[in-house]
């Protein structure tokens, strides 16, 4: 078992945790946007942040998705020093994501009061690699990718056509925090060439089901939000 | 080349090639690197050689293309032997007096010799040029003797008797310890303690059996070519240091991941590893001592984050070259899950010089906790642009000004970046500083891999820090917000501000923004992206000031805050500015005082070069 300190409350937690893991199992709250417990974890987003110091090192800050729990090591998930990552990197998820209800929230939430920089265009997408990471993981297929660097980089199929190798199961729509994803563009394919009707049918009606306008994806992200062990 | 099948058979080679290595014998040693083959060394090679095999010489001299001595500046260079007479900027119309005047008649050309610019007397031998005085060569030692593509060079100058004596006289925790003791820290940027990473690898390596080593070639800073003239002069010691390291990491399998923009080092790196493979020192059973080692060759495809680790490793298992979150450190995890051991090109090239001499005698190279050499490139605003190596703890200013040969023009020194875009700046005031790993990061800068850009009185340093954003920010991999968004929004600022735009405010976000994207990036890209804009704000927070409040640019740079104006009392209306004037701003006639347009003139500068009156003004 590893001993850790979580905002001045002792606590314990079995060996392979991430300090993620630690304090939503001890009610410790952290927001998080490019996290899915049924996902491995990214490190992208950078929402999840805490300050970690150990040892008489200086404090730092480590993404608590990715962090493992260290013996001995004291977190504090609300130091001004975290509280002003958090700010900032919401704000600048609204310098492209300026009329997303999910980012518009999660900015009031963490206290953004003015955006100061925003890119020309705008764009709901906020790169947090869910759909990609849900296609390879959950739906086994990687038929989506991110594609290009930096400020250029989007979520594409090889190629930027719609994909042949997409099922059209929908994940990736329905794991979308912003409701960004472009579900047809990647899947329209089917339609035509879908070999095997059967094969079609049982994923396309999972898809077909459904409902991608925001409110179906705000149901995801409130589901989302649930701190692990209440759901 | 026989395929050695021992370690005797090794020494027996090694000793004849030794033994027929002589450097009274008349020959030429041309620089064949990147750098002097864009200045034509290749046609300078081409033609003395054509030109010797036409003048019929009693005894035919040889024509060597050797890997970069440092000397960019004067290049392409040629040192001519026995003497060691060294001719600078050689064209090829040069080549014919070279061969008549210097071979055939031993005169020595003059013109063609180093000119002192304190002096302005001439330096005929390359052991003499103040360029090679406070330099410490261990490293680029062979850089400019040796012919890169002939592995017998190397040997004959005692290469590969590092190796030998690993695998014959020495335990893999010997080897170890002598690399701690040597004080060596990884010369790609981070410093860590090499001794110690192979120490925990070793471990690791030993606990699941299997274990890579990486070489890690991918270096991309603006102005940094350090480990390109390594693998284009002398590829076969960073080959040494790799068997070495694996030899004693108990290693059997390892890559070389190289940018596809370094050709010629592509190129020779591959030369370097079939020799070796052919003569039984890499591969299959080397020297019949039971050891293997299998090297391949990755190319990076042109992202400058591919050379930070996580990124590396997963370009090199064919994924997207992003980097992932560190713990688990390489040495756990690396390349497929298993130990794996990075080091950059200059820390393998200094593992065999520290086997050759031990590691407590290179430990007296150095500063406390900084130790050996290191290799800068040069750059920017400076007269001897080039490869230099010297010991850790030497001053800036020796750097710049001893070596360096001080900057053009009767400037003055205004600050050095250190690092490329991940390091910081230093002003004047810091030019006595010595040069380790810890002062510099004190002093907001760090030992990066090696780039040294300079900057005199005509640089604005806002536009210095915008150049190095906008590098930056164009290799963010964006996987994550603070870089990707983070170092967009400071370029946008500092692009404001250059361009006159901007507001009070600005200094302070930037300062917010930048520690928010050290502090919160993923990996060491976005963590040192800020460097250059944080230093500059520290050390010429009033450059900022003016380009914000005063709408002026101190150095004249940035064209938003610049006019052009025509001083009445000099201007002859001579017309030639008026010519060269690519947007026809210039309005004037014939003995006429000119007038520049501001609406139409673009800032390029063009009439300032040219007029002959020193009649054009800019403020």
């Amino acid at each position: 078992m590893i001993h850790l300190t979580i905002d001045d409350k002792s606590i314990e937690v079995p060996k392979g945790w991430t300090l993620l893991d630690a304090c939503r199992e001890h009610g410790f709250y952290i927001p998080t946007l490019c996290y899915h417990p049924a996902l491995e974890p990214y490190g992208g987003c950078r929402l999840c942040m805490v300050e970690t110091s150990q040892d008489g090192r200086k404090p730092r800050l480590v993404a608590s998705c990715v962090y493992p729990c260290e013996q001995g090591a004291v977190i504090k998930t609300n130091s001004e020093m975290v509280v002003r990552s958090r700010r900032i990197t919401a704000e600048l998820l609204l310098a492209s994501a300026y009329n997303s209800p999910e980012i518009l929230a999660l900015g009031e939430e963490l206290g953004v009061k003015e955006v100061r920089y925003k890119l020309p265009e705008e764009n709901d997408c906020v790169l947090c690699g869910l759909c990609v990471r849900a296609c390879k993981e959950i739906a086994g297929i990687s038929a989506i990718s991110v594609i290009q660097r930096g400020i250029a980089k989007k979520v594409a199929a090889p190629f930027q056509v719609t994909s042949s190798r997409c099922i059209g199961c929908g994940t990736c729509a329905l794991i979308c925090p912003t409701g960004a994803f472009k579900f047809s563009e990647i899947s329209g394919i089917h339609k035509e060439t879908l070999p095997e009707p059967a094969y079609r049918r049982r994923y396309y009606r999972v898809g077909a089901e459904l409902d991608l306008r925001p409110n179906f994806v705000l149901d995801v992200t409130a589901l989302l939000a649930t701190p692990k062990g209440e759901g | 080349m026989n395929h050695l099948q021992s370690i005797a058979e090794f020494q027996t080679w090694q000793k004849t090639l030794a033994a027929g290595w002589d450097d009274s014998k008349p020959c030429l040693r041309v620089c064949d690197g990147t750098g002097c083959r864009a200045l034509g060394s290749e046609i300078v090679l081409a033609g003395l050689r054509e030109e010797i095999n036409r003048s019929k010489l009693d005894t035919p001299i040889e024509v060597i293309g050797t890997g970069c001595p440092g000397f960019c500046e004067c290049g392409p260079l040629i040192t001519v032997y026995p003497q060691r007479i060294s001719y600078q900027k050689i064209k090829p119309n040069d080549v014919s007096e070279i061969v008549s005047q210097t071979l055939m008649g031993g005169k020595i050309i003059e013109r063609l010799l180093y000119t002192d610019p304190q002096t302005g007397g001439h330096i005929r031998l390359e052991p003499d040029l103040p360029f090679y005085q406070k330099q410490k060569r261990l490293v680029l030692d062979f850089n400019g003797r040796i012919d890169p593509t002939k592995m017998e060079d190397y040997i004959a100058l005692g290469g590969y008797t590092s190796l030998v004596k690993a695998l014959t006289t020495m335990t893999p925790e010997k080897i170890i310890a002598e690399v701690k003791a040597s004080g060596l820290r990884g010369r790609g940027g981070a410093g860590f303690p090499t001794g110690m990473k192979w120490e925990m690898c070793r471990t690791n390596v030993l606990k699941v059996g299997l274990g890579y080593i990486v070489c890690n070639a991918d270096e991309g800073d603006p102005g940094a070519f350090m480990d390109r003239s390594v693998i284009e002069g002398n590829p076969h010691s960073m080959l040494e240091g790799m068997l070495i390291g694996a030899y004693a990491m108990d290693m059997h399998q390892g890559f070389v991941y190289i940018r596809a923009e370094y050709p010629l080092a592509v190129e020779n790196l591959r030369i370097a590893i079939r020799q070796a493979e052919a003569a039984g020192l890499l591969g299959r059973d080397i020297l019949g001592t039971g050891f293997d080692f299998i090297l391949s060759v990755r190319l990076g495809a042109g992202a400058f984050v591919c050379g930070e680790e996580s990124a590396l490793m997963a370009s090199i298992e064919g994924r997207i070259g992003e980097p992932r979150p560190r713990p688990p450190y390489p040495t756990d995890s690396g390349l497929w899950g298993e130990p794996t051991n990075i080091n950059n090109v200059e820390t393998w090239a200094n593992i065999p010089i520290i086997l050759a001499h031990g590691g407590e005698e290179y430990a007296k190279i150095g500063t406390g906790k900084s130790k050996g050499t290191k290799i800068f490139s040069v750059v920017g605003k400076i007269n001897n642009t080039g490869l230099v190596e010297v010991p850790m703890g030497i001053t800036l200013r020796e750097v710049i000004y001893d070596v360096g040969g001080g900057i053009p023009n009767g400037k003055k020194f205004k600050a050095a970046q250190l690092g490329g875009p991940s390091g910081g700046c230093l002003p004047a005031e810091h030019l006595d500083a010595p040069i380790d790993y810890e002062s510099l990061t004190a002093l907001g800068a760090i030992m990066g891999s090696g780039g040294l850009v300079v900057a005199d009185e005509d640089t604005c340093m806002v536009d210095f820090a915008r150049y190095f954003m906008t590098f930056t920010q164009q290799e963010s991999c964006g996987k994550c917000v603070p870089c990707r968004l983070g170092t967009k929004a400071m370029l946008a600022t500092l692009e404001r501000i250059c361009d006159g735009k901007g507001q009070p405010g600005d200094v302070e976000y930037l300062l917010e923004l930048g520690e928010h994207v050290k502090n919160s990036s993923l990996c060491g890209l976005g963590q040192t992206a800020p460097n250059p804009v944080l230093s500059t704000i520290r050390y010429f927070r009033d450059e900022y000031e003016a380009h914000i409040f005063d709408k002026t640019c101190p150095a004249k740079v940035c064209k938003g805050l610049i006019n052009y104006t025509v001083i009445p009392e000099k201007c002859t209306g001579c017309l030639v500015c008026l010519r060269n004037c690519t947007s026809n701003a210039i309005i004037g006639a014939k003995q006429e005082v000119h007038v520049i347009n501001p609406d139409l003139c673009t800032r390029c500068g063009v009439c300032m070069n040219v007029c002959k009156f020193d009649a054009i003004l800019v403020n």
